[in-house]
């Protein structure tokens, strides 16, 4: 994997007053996206219109599509031509993206996608905030496949994470979403954006043998396969049908077994490399809260008031959702009461918490439907109750 | 840790005070400063605020629930949100667009007549500027230095002096406002020991 440094011109050095929507755009640019389309929808529009503003001053594309299938279809075709690419979208365009999402994971296609996620489901909260797409960001597009999924829990975080969802995107050639919400992209503080030569970047791999021996699904000892950019002079072939190495399709359950469980292993046997949490006081703990997001931060109120209550709390703070940090979930279970899992909807996350733990400790749903953040008490109470 | 409301009718700037004084306070005042704002129907004309939550620690509660700082620049805004001042709160309102009730507790009243203010400046739109210089002067919250500083970029550069002005005027007019109150008090204290 070779790792380069920033391009200079996309990078707003400096220390800035953004919100979280401003701060993604702001992180693509600095992580060299030079594409982006898509269609305004709140609570992410804002991201579009800094793209709008930004991009073409530094020689980049911005497109308004005429809708969401659209833009992650350009998507797919900008980063064959070689390019980052990013959109960004909120709970109904999301929906409305899940089967080129499909796609994309098929075709083993770099891209980012931003979603600002609003309470659903269907038009739902449009202004108001919801962490309600946790599992459709996994599940959403049939069959199956394997996503990179983090989550931000600050403008500055949304700045930095963008960065590494396209690094993580160009390092194992797959879709990679930005699960931020309302509250956060909307929500103005400091976002300090380093010099460029401090960011550093993952290149795509480039295939640089003979064109006639260019095969785009031939995985590479590290699995990942290597790429061109369309119109460079190569030939090949790709489809959303099961195919072969050289992209073509076979309609049969052999080649199918290859083609699937490679979508799927390529993330799976990495996860440990992927996965990004953050933990903090679990040694001794009788119960652990997971959150992620905006929650964890209502979180730490509420856990530095069981602290003081003289209640044994640990947190684990996820930074990537998906793939998720089951080894450690399944640790843990073993030796506490019980996890805590707040989170802005009716029960997604803790799901695979219990899955996890898998009957050793139970896991404890905070949920609120969306519309507003958790009143700290509301945590607080559920430790409570679940440390005694 | 200090929760703060501007709050008014769209259009007079009520997201641009609490953007500026959010961008000064964390920028050039090295505080933490959280600032979200209402994202309702508001529409020019209608009732509209944005939050600020600031702290020395990192916030971890974005949104405010008893404000110590109330900034209001329209009745409806005053009465929407008035309520929720706790007892002891600041209280600032622009002169000539506010009637206010009888005072609550001991919420402290600040009034200035920043439309007024910015309308003998040449332009009624930089009264949300007044108000800034008017609410920095009487909360010293965030030092006037990092207010000024934050304004390039978030006002438009050929009207940045005007706006400066405008600034100056409402912070004059706060200082001129606490030095009468300190005299006012000293004559008190004076009346007491006699």
């Amino acid at each position: 994997m070779k790792k380069v440094k920033a391009d200079p011109k996309g990078v707003l050095t400096g220390s800035h007053y953004l919100d979280g929507d401003y701060a993604i755009a702001e992180g693509a640019l600095a992580a060299g996206c030079q594409f982006f389309a898509g269609y305004p929808i709140t609570p992410s529009t804002e991201t579009a219109e800094r793209f709008s503003e930004r991009i073409p001053t530094i020689g980049g594309v911005f497109i308004q599509m005429e809708d969401e299938l659209a833009s992650i279809a350009a998507l797919i075709g900008a980063a064959w031509g070689g390019k980052k690419a990013m959109t960004v979208t909120s709970g109904p365009g999301f929906s409305l993206m899940m089967e080129n999402i499909g796609l994309a994971c098929m075709l083993e296609t770099p891209l980012v996608i931003a979603n600002v996620q609003r309470g659903g489901p269907s038009t739902g909260l449009p202004t108001l905030t919801g962490q309600q797409d946790m599992m459709q960001v996994k599940w959403g597009s049939h069959g199956d496949y394997e996503i990179i999924a983090l989550s931000p829990d600050s403008p500055q975080e949304c700045f930095d994470l963008t960065i590494e969802a396209f690094n993580l995107s160009e390092m194992y050639r797959v879709p990679v979403f930005v699960m931020t919400d309302e509250c956060v992209g909307h929500m103005h503080e400091k976002v300090v954006i380093p010099p460029a030569e401090e960011i550093e970047l993952v290149e795509r791999k480039w295939y640089t043998g003979p064109k006639s021996k260019y095969l785009p699904f031939k995985p590479d000892k590290d699995m990942i396969p290597f790429m061109v950019k369309a119109g460079d002079g190569y030939h090949f072939h790709i489809t959303g049908l099961t195919h072969d190495e050289r992209g073509y399709p076979v309609i049969n359950a052999e080649c199918q077994d290859v083609c699937v469980r490679h979508l799927n292993d390529k993330i799976r046997t990495k996860a440990d490399e992927i996965i990004r949490f953050e933990e903090d006081k679990t040694d001794d703990a009788d119960v652990v809260v997971i959150s992620y997001g905006i929650t964890s931060r209502v979180t730490t109120r509420a856990v530095r008031k069981a602290r003081e209550a003289g209640l044994k709390v640990g947190t684990i703070r996820l930074i990537t959702v998906w793939p998720f940090p089951e080894k450690r979930i399944k640790e843990l279970a073993k030796k506490i009461k019980a996890f805590i899992v707040p989170e802005i909807n009716y029960g997604q996350v803790v799901i695979e918490v219990e899955r996890c733990a898998a009957g050793q400790a139970p896991a404890i749903p905070v949920s609120h439907c969306g519309g507003w953040v958790h009143d700290p008490d509301d945590i607080f109470k559920a430790i409570k109750e679940a440390a005694q | 840790m200090t929760e703060i409301r501007f709050s008014g009718f769209g259009g007079q700037g009520i997201i641009r005070c609490g953007l500026i004084t959010g961008k000064a306070l964390a920028i050039f005042d090295n505080k933490h400063a959280t600032m979200t704002q209402s994202f309702g129907p508001e529409a020019r004309g209608s009732a509209c605020s944005s939050q600020l939550v600031v702290s020395d620690d990192r916030v971890l509660y974005p949104y405010i629930s008893t404000p110590e700082i109330l900034i209001s620049m329209s009745q409806e805004a005053y009465e929407k949100y008035e309520p929720e001042l706790i007892e002891d709160g600041i209280l600032i309102i622009d002169k000539d667009l506010v009637k206010t009730k009888p005072p609550r507790g001991n919420i402290k009243t600040y009034v200035v007549p920043s439309t007024r203010f910015a309308e003998e400046l040449g332009n009624r739109i930089i009264a949300n500027l007044v108000m800034l210089g008017f609410f920095t002067a009487i909360t010293r919250i965030v030092s006037p230095e990092a207010m000024k500083k934050a304004l390039p970029g978030l006002v438009p550069s050929r009207f940045l002096d005007l706006n400066i002005k405008a600034f100056d005027r409402g912070y004059e007019y706060g200082k001129k406002i606490l030095d009468e109150e300190k005299k006012v008090t000293k004559k008190k204290v004076t009346k007491t020991k006699k």
